[in-house]
């Protein structure tokens, strides 16, 4: 269930109906609705479920958590 | 691709299932509820990783699965009349109903459309103001927010030929449902992360005060789920019952606020028969009546129309997790994707495909 | 404690009966090859057609034919890299070449849509005439028809081919051997990714071009690195990579095991089948081949694809085992293995 991917927000077009960025997800791009986060800007990563963003991807804390999980990583393999 | 692949990184997955195996003393029954991720722990092998002390079951997070039947039997009859357009995301074609499904309709010459998004739908009801364009609403609170854009967006335009068949589902009733049953085995809950980037993971802190049992918000990609089961495993060992949130790149504790916004606008909670399980009190969602002209239901007068429900089958225990796909004696020979007897065997994120199309357990180490 | 006696399970949903063809049943996978068990080979029973290989081989005086047709029914009929002409050349003659044949000869039959634009056919043949000049065989026959409209997608094309086999080649599917190697010429997914884009109006930041192509030319410089160590060859169309080795499984007898990170897969494909919640594994390519050849020869033949335009991306990925028989295993990046089965029908995109 809730197949959602992550992907960077290129553009964004705004009209009198609704947000609708242009989002890269790893050499494709799609038009992906803002409507759930207007505070989405370009250069954001967003969480996109069936052309909908449902979330701005909490860069800060995901790179926070990765290098903990990384620096595990590293230390298991020296052991 | 960026926020993906780093989550498949091999050296962090012996890590983590090394921690996971320095913490563990004693057997543990866990479940993950999406059904997404249950196909990630099948493709990846993730079971094969985590100490045997371990017991993954599967839960009930594929809403293609638990799709009641008579929802089912009614977009077939709505898709078989000639004039209707009917646009369903591509899980559903191929679930049973009754007697039929909707890849057999299209077949019949029905105008069946597959799309991965409900703005397209629309897209084609403009295209076509002359013919009735229904879209078939399912899924869990993942989707639910961006269907109910489909709905009022068309009211906002004026859009009357456009319609929605709802079969939303919500989970923490399922999750009551699962805990409140005197066979329930399991200790600890993987929560959906995209349910939970929606919702927010409050509702969840009731039902692990409730019951003592810890909840972790768990991602879709393989690192995510070892590092939530190694997250539960060790509020496991130290006798917590918290809920706690692994998946912090996307899921917030309040969840997304303007998503659910749309959603009280346009839907209401309502009882809803899950297949293969039953009716599950204030489980599902509904239009809401001032959207009575969006509502494919009504607009085509398929209210009335009951299934039989039928009787016990083993699809209801694998998707509470009392029994594994393997456990049932029709796994594989009677039952397989090409001709499956229910529901998990036919969706792709269901728990017995999974475990068909990924068969690990015929593979020799 | 009492335990509840273990009931009879009866499930509810009524098994689907087998009275209609599906779309699925032209898919390329499990319902395909049920479609040909149960319809086609009882009707036709010869040892030539029994074999299910891309093409038959026949003896007629001392020489050694290849035959083959195909139908195109390709939605839509342009896209980036080709049309339903070049891709109808391109896929007889690489039946042909997947039997280690030299292609020699098409045939080309077309059954026209009423109100198809003349200007589109006029551009469907000159590609379809200039894919077989490129490939150096000849349309020596064809045939027209059209249907009212409404009876099919503008234009169904169907190619047959006739090629020679030279001495002592002999590929087929059930040549593979435990300890042979699997060789794959390049990366996967873009011939059907690139349809599907066209189709779906997805949009690339560079362009996936579908990899229509024809391989004869790289067989034959394979064949030459290598005699008589080639064991079998098959061009993954639909059903993509994972019909083509489960395919050679069955036929063969024979195990596979695959390792995931062997498998090349371009950026674009990548997000296309992450976002639609597909599998490169089972997307059809129109420019590729999978080659099980004896170990030992390997890495001559390796270097002899990467030396040709066609097989610069060439990777061995994977062995044939004794073990597990016609199953085909995948080692996947975190080193557990899973098991790549055929699909049932067509994959679908899926928000699950």
């Amino acid at each position: 269930m809730c197949l959602a991917v992550p992907g960077k927000i290129l553009e964004i077009q705004e009209n009198s109906e609704n947000r609708t960025a242009r989002v890269q997800f790893g050499g494709i791009t799609r038009p992906v609705q803002l409507d759930f986060v207007p505070e989405a800007k370009v250069g954001d990563y967003v969480v996109t479920h069936v052309g909908f963003a449902i979330s701005l991807l909490d860069a800060d804390e995901a790179d926070r958590t990765f290098k903990l999980l990384e620096a595990m990583g590293m230390l298991e393999g020296e052991l | 691709m960026k926020y993906i692949d780093e989550y498949r990184d091999a050296r962090i997955a012996r890590a983590l299932v090394a921690d996971i195996a320095r913490c563990v003393t004693r057997p543990w029954t866990l479940m993950e509820i999406c059904g997404g991720q249950t196909h990630t722990l099948m493709r990846y092998g993730i079971d094969e990783l985590v100490p045997s002390q371990i017991t993954l079951v599967h839960g009930p997070g594929c809403p293609v699965c638990v799709t009641p039947l008579e929802i089912i039997d009614k977009a077939i009859l709505i898709a078989s009349r000639p004039e209707v357009i009917f646009v369903s995301y591509g899980d559903m074609l191929r679930v049973p109903g009754s007697h039929s499904d909707l890849f057999r309709v299209k077949a019949a010459g029905g105008d069946v459309r597959v799309t991965y998004s409900p703005m397209e739908a629309l897209k084609i009801a403009r295209a076509h103001p002359e013919r009735p364009v229904v879209f078939f609403g399912i899924g869990f609170e993942t989707t639910a927010p961006a269907n109910a854009m489909a709905v009022w967006q068309a009211r906002r335009e004026g859009l009357r030929n456009f319609s929605m068949l709802v079969s939303h589902v919500l989970v923490p009733p399922a999750i009551r449902l699962l805990l409140n049953s005197p066979r329930n085995r399991v200790q600890g809950f993987i929560a959906p992360g995209h349910v939970c980037t929606v919702m927010g993971y409050r509702e969840y802190e009731a039902l692990a005060g409730e019951f003592c049992v810890p909840f972790v918000v768990g991602g879709f990609e393989p690192i995510d789920l070892l590092e939530a089961i190694l997250m539960l495993v060790t509020q496991l060992e130290n006798g917590r019952a918290e809920v706690e949130n692994q998946y912090v790149r996307s899921v917030k504790y309040e969840g997304n606020l303007p998503a659910q916004a749309i959603m009280q606008e346009v839907y209401e909670v309502c009882d809803r028969k899950w297949r293969g399980v039953g009716l599950i009190p204030q489980s599902g969602l509904r239009l809401r009546p001032e959207f009575a002209a969006y509502d494919a239901e009504k607009v085509f007068n398929v209210e009335a129309l009951a299934t039989e429900e039928p009787a016990e089958c083993i699809s209801a225990e694998v998707l509470q997790g009392l029994k594994k796909p393997v456990d049932c004696p029709a796994f594989g020979k009677r039952c397989t994707p090409e001709s499956p007897l229910g529901a998990p065997m036919v969706s792709a994120e269901g728990a017995c495909a999974a475990y068909y199309q990924y068969r690990r357990h015929a593979v020799p180490a | 404690m009492n335990d509840d006696p273990k009931p009879e399970f009866t499930c509810p949903t009524p098994l689907p009966a087998r009275d209609t063809v599906l779309l699925g049943h032209g898919s390329g996978g499990k319902l395909s090859a049920d479609l040909i068990r149960e319809v086609f080979l009882p009707a036709f029973q010869n040892p030539v057609l029994a074999r299910l290989d891309d093409q038959a081989i026949v003896s007629v005086n001392g020489l050694r034919l290849a035959f083959t047709t195909d139908s195109f029914v390709v939605n839509p009929l342009f896209f980036p890299g080709g049309d339903i002409g070049s891709l109808a050349v391109h896929g007889t003659v690489n039946d042909l070449a997947m039997g280690g044949a030299q292609p020699l000869f098409l045939s080309a039959a077309f059954i026209i849509e009423e109100g198809l634009p003349m200007e589109a056919l006029r551009r469907i043949v000159d590609s379809l005439h200039r894919a077989a000049a490129a490939a150096g065989v000849e349309v020596v026959t064809g045939d027209t028809k059209v249907v009212e409209k409404g009876s099919g997608d503008g234009l169904f094309l169907n190619t047959s081919g006739l090629g020679l086999v030279p001495e002592g080649v002999r590929l087929s599917a059930d040549q593979a051997r435990p300890g042979d190697r699997v060789l794959l010429s390049g990366s996967i997914g873009e011939h059907g990714i690139a349809v599907l884009a066209q189709r779906e109006g997805l949009e690339f930041e560079s362009q996936i071009v579908s990899d229509s192509a024809p391989l004869h030319t790289l067989v034959a410089a394979m064949l030459a690195a290598a005699p008589g160590a080639i064991h079998c060859l098959r061009d993954p169309t639909r059903g993509g990579v994972s019909s083509a080795l489960n395919e050679i499984a069955g036929q063969s007898h024979v195990g596979m095991v695959i390792d995931e990170q062997a498998v090349a897969v371009r950026e674009e494909v990548k997000g296309a089948c992450e976002l639609l919640g597909l599998d490169p594994l089972y997307v059809a390519n129109e420019g590729k081949l999978i080659a099980i050849v004896a170990p030992e020869a390997a890495e001559p033949i390796l270097t002899a694809m990467r030396a040709h335009p066609l097989g610069q991306g060439a990777a061995i990925i994977g062995s044939v085992r004794e073990s597990n028989p016609g199953v085909v295993a995948m080692r996947t990046v975190l080193g557990t293995t899973r098991i790549v089965d055929m699909l049932v029908g067509d994959q679908l995109p899926r928000i699950c």
